[in-house]
């Protein structure tokens, strides 16, 4: 087995949790347990996991609404995000967020932000204080394809690109926002030609393949990190569900979305590269069937964990002791 | 809206997901087959651009609608609303008008937590130079909004995400029945406390009123419906009659259209006032996820009844 195999099978592992954590959040959802927007990630897990693989434990994450992948593949607990799409205590804001506000301080995730362009700026401030600090930690920003309209994304690369802050902005092409093809959206077909403006760096490459994700994320963490300024990513990739829960997805066919699921799944691809590369199908299979418990136990967790508290409604408001 | 678009052809949409989607909320439905893609714009996620060109479109004669998918993204828009839509006629010494109508949905939806919950109507009401409504009745949308559409100021259309499944009937093409701004509407007459609200609240008040009146309370219910300019004699009239007020809404309970009924009552009604006018709100915190939560923070029948027990002095 060569070595980049041993690297990708944890790497498969959590791709697959993410795909089966949601699952059983969308099933939680049709069933009542769940309320307000959903935005699942299926289809897209190679970005987060391979972006997670070629940064520190130490760097920082900050993301839209579009979130749980980004928390899972930093290390929050299922049990934790479970219980936050619950609006349970016990989530990893207490029932405060929800879906698109996921934050864990403890794993360096500095938010699901659900004003699209919001975390661009946010993620240059990030990026700031490294250099303010003189450290050399990188920070992540993901972002989707329809925000690279908005004014924060172009304020957010103007301030980073003019002060070289230690910043990659990862913008995941899913090639929709929400239900507008990205030809509606941009006359560009290359998202990449916005870094140039701003004196970015850029990248452009699939995103279906989490090895090859890692590899290409490394090279512009690495340039961040040596003080080389910070890079706009373009990732290719596909969402196989609706913008959100409520989304019956109209606007695109049937075979395409069929298309894209049998050629670009990112877990397939890495688990027939595993296989492959000589691992044996029963200790794939084990890998799963691991999967399959902590998603259910976390399912269980956050149906049995107490409901939200009244006292986190005005805990929270005022950091501080000097608020009434 | 079509009726509008049908009559004026200065009268255009733009917004997201306004045409191919039919509308994030469905309330363009139909209008891009209609109207096609002249006059009926998607566009990209962008909201200060498209505020800003709608502005800029109407200083030269045209007549935009902006629809903001929800009005809490109309925040990445405040400056191109607040700073120029409602600046340009009075720095232009009226040379410019700036006819554009910015709607969209308002307030909390169903667990949608801090960001995507803002009733923002104390934002722009605090703003010389918009108009600002918030229609809770199929009828009352349809009237205000051909008034808004007909009228040369920016006017800020303010929708109750919860109010769109709301069936009503609405006049006919032909009537064209507009409603004034300024005119606020009585919606059930009472003689022993008057309750004045707005937007997402309302029908919610309809059902109480209806309970008190067999448990012996008779609400005087005020739809105030057009926030800015605000019918302050129609409140203060019924005031005059029941001598007592409670104003219900949906915004943070700092300031607002609230407060302000509630200093317009005490200031031309203060005589015949027989106890405090009381305000029952949402409450002073961001909007959490969770259901229970939600249910607390959202002003519901029960906040409601402690206020008009204590004016009533039945505790
Ligand atoms: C400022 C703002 N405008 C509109 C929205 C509503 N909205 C939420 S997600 C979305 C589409 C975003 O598409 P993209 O950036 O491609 O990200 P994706 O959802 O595909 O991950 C829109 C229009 C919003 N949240 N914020
Ligand atoms: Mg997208």
């Amino acid at each position: 087995m060569g070595n980049s195999q041993h690297e990708l099978q944890p790497m498969y592992r959590t791709m697959y949790l993410i795909r089966r954590f949601e699952e059983e959040a969308a099933r939680a959802y049709s069933l009542g347990k769940i309320g307000g927007f959903l935005h699942l990630y299926i289809g897209q897990e190679a970005v987060a996991v391979g972006a997670e693989a070629a940064i520190e434990k130490t760097d920082y994450v900050i993301t839209s609404y579009r979130d749980h992948g980004v928390a899972l593949a930093r290390g929050s607990s299922a049990r934790s995000v479970m219980s936050e799409l619950f609006g349970k205590d016990t989530g990893l804001v207490r029932g405060l967020g929800g879906s698109m506000h996921l934050f864990d301080a403890e794993h360096r995730v500095l938010g699901g932000h659900a004003i699209v362009g919001g975390q661009l700026p946010l993620a240059a401030g990030v990026a700031f204080r490294a250099r303010y600090m003189q450290e050399r930690d990188v920070t992540l920003c993901f972002l989707g394809d329809g925000a690279t309209n908005i004014g924060g994304f172009h304020e957010g690369l103007s301030l980073a690109g003019l002060w070289k802050l230690p910043v990659v902005f990862v913008c995941e092409n899913n090639r929709y926002s929400m239900g507008t093809p990205l030809n509606r959206t941009t006359p560009l077909a290359d998202l990449t030609l916005k870094a140039a403006g701003y004196g970015l760096a850029s990248d452009r490459f699939d995103g279906h393949d989490v090895l090859t994700v890692r590899d290409r994320m490394r090279a512009a963490v690495e340039r961040a990190r040596d003080g080389g300024g910070p890079t706009l990513v373009e990732v290719l990739t596909y969402r196989f569900r609706g913008h959100s829960m409520s989304d019956p997805g109209k606007y695109r066919t049937a075979e395409e979305l069929e298309d894209f699921k049998r050629t670009a799944d990112p877990c397939a691809l890495a688990r027939k590269q595993l296989l492959t590369s000589g691992v044996a199908e029963e200790l794939l299979s084990a890998l799963e069937q691991e999967v399959e418990t902590e998603v259910m136990d976390a399912v269980r967790f956050a149906e049995e964990s107490a409901p939200a508290s009244r006292s986190s409604l005005d805990a929270f408001v005022y950091a501080g002791s000097s608020g009434h | 809206m079509s009726e509008e678009m049908e009559r004026d052809d200065r009268v255009f949409v733009i917004g997201e997901e306004v045409g191919y989607y039919q509308g994030a909320y469905k309330v363009t439905q139909g209008l891009l087959e209609r109207f096609g893609e002249r006059r009926v714009v998607d566009a990209p996620i962008a909201e200060a651009g498209f505020a800003g060109l709608a502005v800029g479109a109407a200083m030269v004669g045209l007549r935009p609608i902006v629809e903001f998918m929800t009005w809490n993204f109309s925040l990445v828009a405040f400056d191109q609303i607040v700073n120029n839509a409602a600046k340009m006629h009075q720095m232009s010494a009226g040379q410019l008008r700036v006819p554009v109508v910015f709607r969209g949905p308002n307030a909390s939806a169903r667990q949608v937590a801090a960001q995507h919950s803002h009733a923002v109507e104390p934002f722009y009401c605090n703003v010389p130079g918009l108009r600002v409504v918030y229609p809770s009745t199929p009828r009352d949308a349809k009237g205000l909004l051909k008034t808004a559409i007909r009228d040369d100021s920016p006017v800020v259309f303010l929708e109750g995400e919860t109010l769109y499944g709301l069936q009503g009937d609405v006049p006919e093409p032909e009537a064209d029945e507009l409603i004034p701004f300024g005119s606020a509407k009585l919606v059930r007459e009472g003689h022993h406390v008057t309750v004045v609200s707005f937007g997402r609240p309302m029908p919610m008040l309809t059902k109480l009123a209806d309970e008190l009146e067999r448990e012996g309370i008779s609400l005087e219910l005020i739809d105030a419906r057009s926030l800015r300019p605000l019918d302050t004699a129609t409140i203060v009239a019924s005031v005059k009659k029941t001598n007592r007020c409670v104003v219900v809404h949906e915004h943070w309970p700092y300031g607002g259209p609230g407060a302000e009924i509630v200093d317009c009552v005490q200031r031309e009604a203060f005589d015949y006032l027989d106890a405090p006018i009381l305000r029952a709100s949402n409450l002073d915190v961001p909007m959490p996820y969770a259901l229970e939560l939600e249910n607390e923070v959202i002003v519901g029948p029960e906040r409601v009844r402690a206020a008009l027990r204590q004016v009533l002095y039945l505790d």
